[in-house]
């Protein structure tokens, strides 16, 4: 096995990287930390934080690539895969292997089509084909198939429901392993515990969290004992699960949305603070550069930096050692694109912020005290700007997710090979026409994206409303 | 105000070089014009004579800033720049690569563009404004709460479910209307039905909840308190003193697209068959035609310029304390 890092792996871990390391920089500071409390007092952010961790554990599994070796040797050296896998196809390696002929409906054992088929006798006829894997189990899948879903979902919903107890109990076991060396309690390790659940019952949001880790887990155990042997979300044109591929589109959902602030973000804080700070000529060259850049409409400006990326990339396919690190290296020049194209928004707020900021009476003491430019930039000026940039970062999020699915579709997103939303949505968009219709893979891609949107959409509101200095605090408790 | 349009006209000038060198840059910098007939030959197997005969029928054998072999000013004008890119200036967009005119073809696909922007425009702000100022006249309270909460699930969806979902139940399912296509003159009304619906529908989400927030930033000032202890209607306050007063930030917001409503809406037109400058645009992307991607993001930017003048104008008109000078 040899591990592979492409450029948005790399990305990824920079960004978990930045989020510990701030995270552990927020807890030092009790200033930082108390916006943050205010979000964890909300129901809703809470609830879809834990739906938003899900979606990346699925994305970050998803990020340790590798070559598999392949069996035998070539003079002595092993021979690697042109296949890239990840952690996550290494960890559902079914679902990804087990693929049919075309379509197939959810939890279906019988293809889509019609196909001729020799009866034992020699004569030719026309009927559904069993599927090679959905429902293979079942002597007779008329009679069976319903019964035996319902007793699989089933069982896989209490061993779930189990496995999630069991998780929340080792959690509290840790909560409790970290009060006991703070304060000082009596009483024995149970006593202890039930306490513990019924404070946590009667707050409201650790009780909706706990409902909520309960209804997930009882899910995806019910997903996971049925896929093992049937096609959950049915199968698309080339046979392949409609589940495998929108669980792996969620990495390049996260990839996009996240990834693209992080391009973005150098050129909006740079550029802002030091137009806002500096003025003179350097606020007139940083506003005529983005002035430029904001008055050319996003997508036709998007679409022709792709059309042009697309040209070095095919015209420079030697580049790339696997299809894999070309596609990875097109999502990543798809976010810079994006990136430079939509870092003028946030440069011009921060840039009216300095403006603000640098006429403060403490700019002024420091500037009186000789502190340098550079000093007052990064200790004076960038820390009360932060809260701009994160209510941005936030909000950018969902829609970098929903733009990527139009962008495919309109054909400059990313390469046709990488499993995303919007490639999903246009590869199954002429299917509706279909009769019967093909309904499944459509569906799910918009289902998957719904949730992971609308969790980042509840998630920055409750960030927004905790850190917007101008949002009054008695009218947004709720 | 005169004197000032001049001087908004005069600033826009650098601007639109800057597009204009831009556009250039990633067009003709980034990869040179022989990577180009390579993309639209195929990439392998070209012969030379191949790429020097499609870079003479599109006019890209020349040298990108300075020719030499001319002689006297041709030096500086006989240049792809000068033929391809500072041509766009005067509106001279050139050649398609399947011959036809850009300028005439953005002429006469403009108008079912517009059949189907502008009613989308009208008819979306009229509902988007009733619906967030009816979430305002019943702030915090259980109606205000469902209302915020409808606007985030209808964000939360992506644009072509609408497109794709509406297309289907309204064509397919209940045999409303055609599907796709487009005709001309008053036939064109049961085509453009569906597309300005769900263009609507597309964006009442975050719109209705953007317009929501104005109202609300304006329903805490004190004219508002004063217009109520005098006795005024809740309604009164809502429509003749809020919405007067939140125009500002309205207008920044809206005026500014008007005139890229002639682009039309790229994925709306594709989808319905519409052949308007949105699906235009398209199929250039596809079939990687530059010079017709290049002249709309020139068009773009010059509409997007007048848009902005245009919102520098409306404010005179709803509030009598700006003044251009």
């Amino acid at each position: 096995m040899m591990p592979v890092i492409l450029w948005t792996d790399a990305l990824v871990f920079l960004l978990i990287a930045v989020g510990i390391i701030s995270a552990w920089w927020i807890r030092k500071h009790p200033h930082l930390t108390l916006p943050w409390r205010r979000v964890a007092q909300s129901k809703l952010a809470m609830v879809s934080l834990l739906v938003l961790s899900l979606f990346i554990m699925v994305g970050v599994l998803d990020s340790l690539h590798y070559r598999a070796a392949l069996p035998g040797k070539n003079n002595g050296q092993t021979i690697y895969s042109p296949e890239v896998l990840s952690g996550f196809d290494a960890l559902v390696s079914g679902l990804r292997s087990r693929t049919e002929k075309t379509y197939s409906a959810p939890l279906a054992a019988y293809l889509y089509a019609k196909e001729s088929i020799e009866t034992p006798y020699g004569k030719m006829k026309r009927e559904y084909p069993r599927l090679k894997f959905g429902g293979a189990h079942l002597d007779d899948p008329e009679h069976e198939l319903s019964g035996d879903a319902v007793k699989r979902g089933l069982i896989g919903a209490i061993v779930g429901l189990l496995a999630g107890k069991l998780l929340i109990a080792i959690f509290m076991a840790f909560f409790l392993q970290r009060r006991k060396t703070t304060a000082v309690e009596k009483g024995s390790f149970i006593n202890n515990w039930i306490s513990l659940f019924r404070e946590m019952m009667k707050n409201k949001t650790s009780r909706a969290m706990l409902i909520t880790t309960l209804i997930l887990s009882m899910v995806i155990g019910s997903v996971a004992h049925l896929a093992s042997v049937y096609h959950v979300l049915g199968t698309d044109k080339v046979g392949q699960d409609v589940l495998y591929l929108s669980l792996k589109s969620i990495r390049t959902g996260l990839v996009i949305g996240t990834a693209t602030t992080l391009v973005m973000l150098p050129f909006a804080l740079l550029l802002g603070v030091a137009a806002g700070y500096f003025r003179g000529w350097v606020d007139d060259v940083i506003q005529y550069v983005y002035t430029v850049l904001s008055s050319i409409p996003g997508v036709l400006l998007i679409a022709a930096a792709v059309l042009m990326m697309q040209v070095v990339i095919q015209m420079h396919a030697d580049w790339f050692e696997t299809a894999a690190q070309r596609a990875d290296v097109r999502l990543l020049c798809l976010c810079m694109i994006l990136g430079v194209t939509s870092w003028t928004g946030l440069c011009r707020l921060l840039r009216g912020e300095t403006l603000k900021l640098r006429e403060m009476e403490y700019i002024q003491a420091a500037q009186a005290f000789g502190v340098s430019p550079f000093r007052i930039l990064t200790r004076h000026i960038l820390p009360n700007v932060m809260h701009i940039v994160l209510i941005s970062v936030v909000m950018d999020f969902s829609s970098l997710v929903l733009a990527e699915a139009v962008l495919s579709y309109v054909g400059v997103g990313v390469d046709p090979t990488t499993i995303s939303f919007g490639t999903m949505i246009n590869a199954a968009r002429l299917e509706m026409g279909r009769d019967p219709m093909v309904w499944w893979a459509l569906a799910s891609a918009f289902c998957f994206m719904l949730i992971l949107v609308l969790a980042a959409n509840l998630f920055a509101d409750a960030v927004r409303d905790a850190f917007d200095p101008r949002l009054n605090r008695t009218e947004s408790t709720t | 105000m005169i004197a000032y349009l001049i001087r908004r006209i005069l600033y826009a000038i650098p601007i639109l070089i800057g597009v204009n060198l831009l556009t250039f840059a990633l067009f003709f910098v980034v990869n040179t014009p022989d990577d180009m007939a390579r993309m639209q030959l195929g990439i392998k197997r070209v012969t030379p004579e191949a790429i020097a005969k499609w870079k003479g029928q599109h006019g890209y054998d020349k040298p990108l800033w300075f020719n030499d072999k001319a002689s006297g000013l041709s030096k500086l004008t006989n240049t792809i720049f000068v033929e391809k890119s500072a041509r766009m200036f005067v509106f001279d967009f050139g050649y398609s690569d399947d011959g036809r005119n850009i300028s005439r073809e953005i002429q006469t696909r403009m108008v079912p563009s517009l059949a189907i922007a502008l009613p989308t425009f009208l008819v979306g702000l009229l509902i988007y404004i009733t619906f967030a100022l009816l979430m305002t006249l019943f702030r915090a309270t259980a109606l205000d709460i469902a209302g915020v909460a409808l606007c985030v699930l209808l964000m939360s969806i992506s644009g072509l479910f609408y497109i794709i979902g509406g297309q289907f139940m309204a064509s397919k399912l209940w045999h409303w209307m055609p599907i796709s296509g487009y005709a001309g003159g008053l036939d064109s009304i049961k085509f453009v039905v569906l597309p300005i619906i769900i263009g609507v529908a597309g964006s009442v989400g975050s719109s209705s909840r953007w317009y929501r927030t104005i109202f609300l930033e304006e329903i805490g000032k004190d004219y508002v308190r004063t217009a109520r202890a005098k006795g005024v209607s809740e309604l009164h306050v809502l429509f003749r003193h809020v919405l007067k007063n939140a125009m500002i930030p309205i207008l920044t917001g809206v005026v500014v697209v008007i005139p890229l409503l002639f682009l039309g809406s790229l994925l709306t037109e594709s989808f319905f068959g519409i052949p308007g400058l949105g699906s235009y645009t398209i199929d250039a992307i596809n079939a990687q035609d530059f010079s017709v991607v290049r002249a709309m993001v020139f068009l773009g930017s010059v509409l997007y310029i007048v848009g902005l003048i245009l919102t520098d104008i409306s404010y005179t008109m709803v509030d009598p304390r700006v003044r251009l000078q």
